[in-house]
């Protein structure tokens, strides 16, 4: 069975050629089903590699496969070669899951549209390329998948490119993540040079030759490539204009899959972050901060997929908090669960925006409860989970990166759960806002065309429900990921082979446990019963909604005054000044110099033989004269 | 030396094309349709192309010298041969070069004075080829010279509004350039008959011409002139936005896609072959021409408004990149440079033939006139699209594999050059995106919503480009092995003469490449042998976790 591990990603990659060649004759809804199926079946094999997997014994559980030589260039050489272990197949089995999931749900969502057939030929692409950045053996291979989602990000961003916003959203998204590849790219070529060999077992294997500076720059390195990919500080802003893109873009991208790239990338060259406590101190500041900065950030905003953005964002810190603690196991946990309520919220707000038609603003929403009632019941499991509310998922899986934090940093435990209570008070904000209060939408004074008709919402076709309802399941259940179910193992400990020694231990007392974990639930309960008192009734609140806030701390504001203007200045002043006035002026300055000088000695030529005899004469006395010269002084 | 080949290949693939132009240029166009000297045009290209593929399968993979060698007295008295031959670093340089010529005679047609115009491309391809092929120095001086004057008169002829201002500056800033490579290639030649007093321009014999550091640098420096201004490198290329906006379409992709590679095809084959020493000493300078390149033409890119001049600037970043693998004078770089020559004219040919076809369509090439093609052009964009990441270098497609090849190979000898350089990768983004969000995203009005998609002729020319453009991007293994031994027998050639010699890692490297276990399993493993030898699917599990 492991052999087929290939076919993982090759499914999605002829689901996908499948779309180039035949997605339009095949159309709506053909043309989704035949996605969802490629993606399922590569979920089916997914599970049959994992199984299998589960037959080797554990200290031993890795399977690399080799298609062929990619680049073989003298002691450059790459293959393109796949791992299953227990940590590539865990990301695998939730990427596929999910997106099966999310395949299905916009089978519904898109019906319509005049692109649909092309919306899944983006989508299955996605999957194949997320699947061979978990998959690859070696650093570039890990590269292609890494740069193939992004790419695929920007298209699916930009799918509705008519709008200018979706098309400028889908290039910041691409360019920042690109300003994040400049850093992967460079730590691969200090890898390359440190190590000679870019395949991960290699590098873990020769660490020992590498000078702890170089390891901490490649580390350091491959943090900036996470950093743009999961929307961290400072290359956060994209990941909120990328909500320009339709909802289960959103929620699969954008939440669930590709924004945790970074994280696994992380978890992937554990052995580097082990050997570097300045880089793992660097990531855990940078992710404690982005947790708490993006909550205090989705606490203002008002666009429902706004506030799930920055949540996102804000979520992604805590993973890297974990990462950078060393408790890897525990950013995978968060992250499985992430995709599991983040998902959800996602797919449910799509639900929302759906019987809305088209209504995104939380402040035009309302009383939905009473109206979608699947999706109410789902989302709030969701909530009641990310909010860290016990016993459900996201109240183990923070709990658990909070523990170890706590443990190790203590300073970025404060950070960790002031970002947590922000956390429970703004889903709590939005739930009030959207499904409580009065049926706003109904006073509708937008003009015509935009929002919805007036008409009452609708609940949600069975394909956006289907997902809805096991993802909640799996929301509600997630935490179970961390029960002990046998003996004092978890199934997350399943993953430990690939972190070895480098997994950190807290050895936390039970005692200390409990305390941590009845701080995290009070905590929680007190953000979801603040945002619930203040945001039931009243919708405008102005000195907690205020424009710092609102605007993301100015950050665009700043970036495009330090960067971005002075930039199109520099251009400006090349293009014209160096460019017309310096370089291309020299070369058409010696043309006409040339053409004056050739002007000038033109009027020698008279055509009087008077004038050219005198030259011979002139020349004949300074002949002599030279010669005189020679001799005298010889 | 006698010729080695039975059948002289080289010799006819250069000399096909000439006699189709001569056949065009005499079958008069009063007589017969116009369509004609066209299909003639093709079919002689098309023959060339196919002799091209004959050599590239008769090419010996693991060769690394010259192949299909074919010399013969021309001048005895000057001491002047035609002495061609092919090696790895020239095989794909001339196969781009074949495929690119029928190509363009398809998809980039004229409309007036067909005869002409593809009697002077005709012409244009057998000085090429012959330029790529030759290695007699003088030869190649001829053949160097000569692509010059189809040039001239195909962008004077068929050009665009300031096609006479263009075609002139083209002219004498490449030719002013060449005067120094012929005074260089004299100098050598006399340098070398000083010593031995045999008088050759033979190549093989001339790179033992001892030549002091003085001498060497002066004379790199006069080759270089003439290459540099033909690639062209920053900041010698002030000539290529005017040319390559004003030329018709098949002369912007000749140009930039064949054209240019003889700049840097000649630094390649001459510079470092004959001045291995003054290479080494003058690395430095021409490694911060090619960053300045990157950097220059990026930022320049990003403020034009004209898709043409767009691309050209894009291209002179591009160009830029080959020049940095060329000058950190490891396997990695010069292979990588190598490739991205073959890459760089693939991308650029597909690009100018895109742009053509849209100012076929709307008569403009101002990105302001443009919006929204993608609606009505979906094919077009989805090609557009293609080519763009793969200018852009995303993986997977065959830009990556030649940049990420280049800037590794100068990484580990030139650090800080290349970690410019890759600045460089965030800016092609930048301005190839922009252009085309401009062009088409957004709503289309007017003429841009009526545009019409791809025609089925269209896609035919395009569609080998791009599957070669998707081919080398995932498997340009086959392309390697045959790059690497001669860029190997280069790399070498200059170590002997300088004593600086590359990093290890450049050519050892890893010794688990395809296997796992040895790196896993035995801890630290030594760095002594060369790599593994590629295994078609490969399965092993392997013992012991990271």
């Amino acid at each position: 069975m492991l052999h087929l591990t290939f076919l993982i990603f090759l499914l999605p990659l002829a689901g996908f050629a499948v779309q180039v060649l035949l997605g339009r004759r095949m159309g709506d809804p053909l043309a989704g089903a035949v996605a969802t199926t490629f993606v399922g079946a590569s979920f089916v094999v997914g599970v049959l590699v994992f199984f299998a997997l589960l037959g080797v014994h554990a200290p031993v559980r890795s399977f690399t496969q080799v298609l062929w030589t990619w680049l073989p260039v003298g002691g450059l050489h790459v293959n393109l070669g796949f791992t299953a272990d227990p940590l590539s197949m865990t990301m695998v089995l939730f990427v596929t899951g999910i997106s099966t999931l999310i395949h299905l749900y916009s089978i519904s969502y898109m019906k319509g549209d005049p692109d649909y057939p092309k919306f899944f030929l983006y989508l299955n692409l996605f999957v194949a390329s997320m699947l061979i950045l978990v998959l690859g053996n070696n650093l570039l291979v890990t590269f292609v998948g890494w740069e193939g989602v992004g790419t695929c990000s920007y298209w699916l961003i930009s799918f509705w490119f008519h709008r200018d916003s979706a098309a400028s959203a889908g290039k910041k998204a691409f360019v920042y993540n690109r300003i994040g590849d400049a850093g992967f790219l460079l730590a691969m070529f200090l890898t390359f040079q440190s190590v000679g060999s870019l395949d991960y077992s290699t590098i873990f294997a020769r660490l020992g030759q590498v000078s702890p500076g170089t390891i901490t720059a490649i580390a350091l390195l491959l943090f900036v490539g996470a950093v743009g990919k999961s929307a961290q500080i400072p290359l956060f802003p994209w990941l909120a204009d990328a909500m320009e893109g339709p909802t289960p873009v959103s929620a699969l991208i954008h939440a669930a899959t590709m924004v945790t790239a970074g994280v696994y990338l992380m978890c992937r060259v554990n052995p580097l972050l082990h050997a570097s406590g300045a880089a793992s101190l660097t990531i855990a500041i940078v992710g404690a901060a982005t947790a708490f900065v993006a909550a205090t950030i989705a606490c203002a905003q008002s666009d429902i997929k706004k506030v799930l953005a920055y949540s996102t964002v804000s979520q992604l810190g805590y993973m890297f908090l974990a990462v950078g603690t060393g408790a890897y196991e525990a950013a995978l946990f968060l992250m499985i669960a992430h995709a599991f309520f983040k998902g959800l919220l996602f797919l449910g707000a799509g639900s929302v925006i759906h019987g809305l038609h088209d209504e995104q603003d939380l402040k035009r929403m309302g009383n939905l409860r009473r109206y979608m009632k699947v999706t109410f019941y789902t989302f709030a499991v969701a909530w009641l989970a990310i909010a860290g509310v016990p016993p459900l998922s996201g109240f183990w899986a923070k709990g658990d990166v909070l523990d170890n934090a706590f443990a190790r940093y203590p300073a970025l435990w404060v950070v960790g759960l002031a970002a947590a209570l922000l956390t429970a008070y703004y889903l709590s904000r939005l739930v009030a806002l959207a499904f409580f209060g009065d049926d706003r939408w109904r006073t509708d004074n937008r003009p015509a065309g935009h929002g919805h008709d007036g008409s009452e919402p609708h609940e949600s076709p069975w394909p956006m429900k289907v997902p809805l309802v096991i993802l909640a399941i799996l929301a509600l259940a997630g935490g179970a990921l961390s029960f002990p179910w046998y003996g004092s193992g978890t199934l997350l400990r399943w993953v430990d082979p690939v972190f070895g020694a480098n997994l950190y231990d807290a050895h936390q007392s039970v005692g200390l446990q409990w305390g941590l974990a009845i701080t995290d639930s009070a905590v929680a309960i007190v953000g979801v019963v603040l945002g619930f008192a203040l945001w039931r009734k009243v919708t405008e609140r102005p000195a907690l909604e205020n424009a710092f806030l609102r605007r993301s701390w100015y950050l665009n504001e700043l970036y495009d005054s330090v960067i971005g203007r002075p930039g199109a200045r520099l251009a400006a002043f090349t293009a014209s000044t160096v460019e017309g006035g310096i370089i291309d002026g020299a070369v058409n300055g010696i043309a006409s110099a040339v053409r004056r000088g050739g002007g000038l000695v033109r009027r020698a030529q008279t055509g009087y033989v008077r004038n050219y005899a005198l030259g011979i004469v002139l020349g004949v006395v300074v002949i002599f004269g030279f010669m005189l010269t020679r001799v005298w002084w010889s | 030396m006698a010729p080695t080949q039975p059948f002289p290949f080289l010799t006819v693939l250069v000399l096909l094309p000439a006699a189709g132009a001569a056949a065009v240029a005499l079958v008069p166009s009063r007589r017969v349709a116009g369509w004609l000297h066209e299909a003639l045009g093709i079919a002689v290209a098309t023959a060339t192309l196919v002799l091209a593929i004959v050599i590239a399968i008769r090419f010996q993979v693991s060769n690394a010298g010259y192949q299909m060698r074919s010399d013969h007295v021309w001048a005895s008295s000057l001491g002047i041969h035609w002495f061609v031959g092919v090696d790895g670093i020239s095989l794909f340089l001339v196969l781009m070069a074949a495929l690119l010529f029928p190509l363009v005679m398809l998809g980039a047609r004229s409309r007036t004075d067909r005869r002409s115009f593809v009697a002077w491309i005709l012409l244009l391809e057998a000085a090429c080829l012959g330029s790529f092929v030759s290695l007699d120095l003088i030869l190649f001086f001829l053949f160097f010279e000569l692509t010059l004057v189809p040039t001239y008169f195909i962008i004077g002829g068929w050009g665009f509004a300031r096609r006479g201002y263009a075609a002139i500056k083209f002219f004498v800033y490449t030719f002013a350039g060449s005067a120094f490579l012929l005074v260089g290639i004299l100098a050598v030649a006399f340098l070398h008959q000083s010593q031995t007093h045999v008088l050759t321009f033979e190549l093989p014999a001339l790179m033992n011409t001892h030549l002091s550091g003085t001498e060497g640098v002066l004379l790199f420096l006069a080759f270089t002139a003439a290459f540099a201004v033909k690639a062209p490198v920053f900041p010698f290329h002030t000539w290529s936005p005017d040319a390559y906006a004003e030329a018709p379409t098949a002369g912007s992709v000749l140009l930039a896609a064949v054209m240019a590679k003889l700049g840097t095809y000649g630094i390649i084959r001459f510079d470092l072959n004959l001045f291995p020493q003054a290479t080494h000493t003058l690395a430095p300078l021409l490694l911060t021409l090619g960053v300045v390149g990157i950097l220059y033409g990026a930022v320049v890119a990003c403020v034009q408004r004209d898709l043409k001049r767009l691309v050209a600037y894009s291209s002179l970043a591009h160009i830029g990149f080959i020049v940095l693998g060329t000058f950190a004078l490891t396997t990695q770089g010069l292979s990588g440079g190598v490739l991205q020559m073959v890459n760089h004219g693939l991308v650029i040919a597909a690009l100018f033939l895109l742009i053509g076809w849209i100012y076929e369509r709307r008569r403009t090439w101002q990105v302001s006139e443009l919006t929204g093609l993608q609606k009505a052009a979906p094919v077009l964009a989805g090609v557009f699209t293609l080519v763009m990441l793969a200018s852009v270098g995303v993986p997977g497609l065959n830009g990556f594999v030649g940049e990420f090849l280049v800037l590794s190979g100068t990484f580990i000898v030139h650090r800080w050059w290349a970690v410019a350089a890759t600045a460089g990768v965030i800016l092609a983004a930048l301005y190839l995106l922009w252009a085309y969000q401009q062009v088409f995203h957004g709503v289309a009005s007017g003429a841009n919503a009526k545009i019409r998609d791809l025609g089925w002729g269209e896609r035919l020319v395009i569609a080998p480009l791009v599957i070669l453009i998707v081919f080398l991007g995932i498997y340009p293994k086959p392309v390697l092995d045959r790059i690497t031994p001669s860029v190997n027998r280069l790399v070498a050639h200059i170590e002997q003469v300088t004593h600086e010699h590359q990093p290890a890692v450049a050519t050892t490297g890893s010794t688990s490449g395809s296997h796992p276990a040895a790196g896993t399993a035995s801890g630290p493993a030594p760095g002594g042998a060369s790599s593994a030898p590629a295994r078609p699917v490969a399965r092993t599990v392997t013992r012991g976790a990271q």
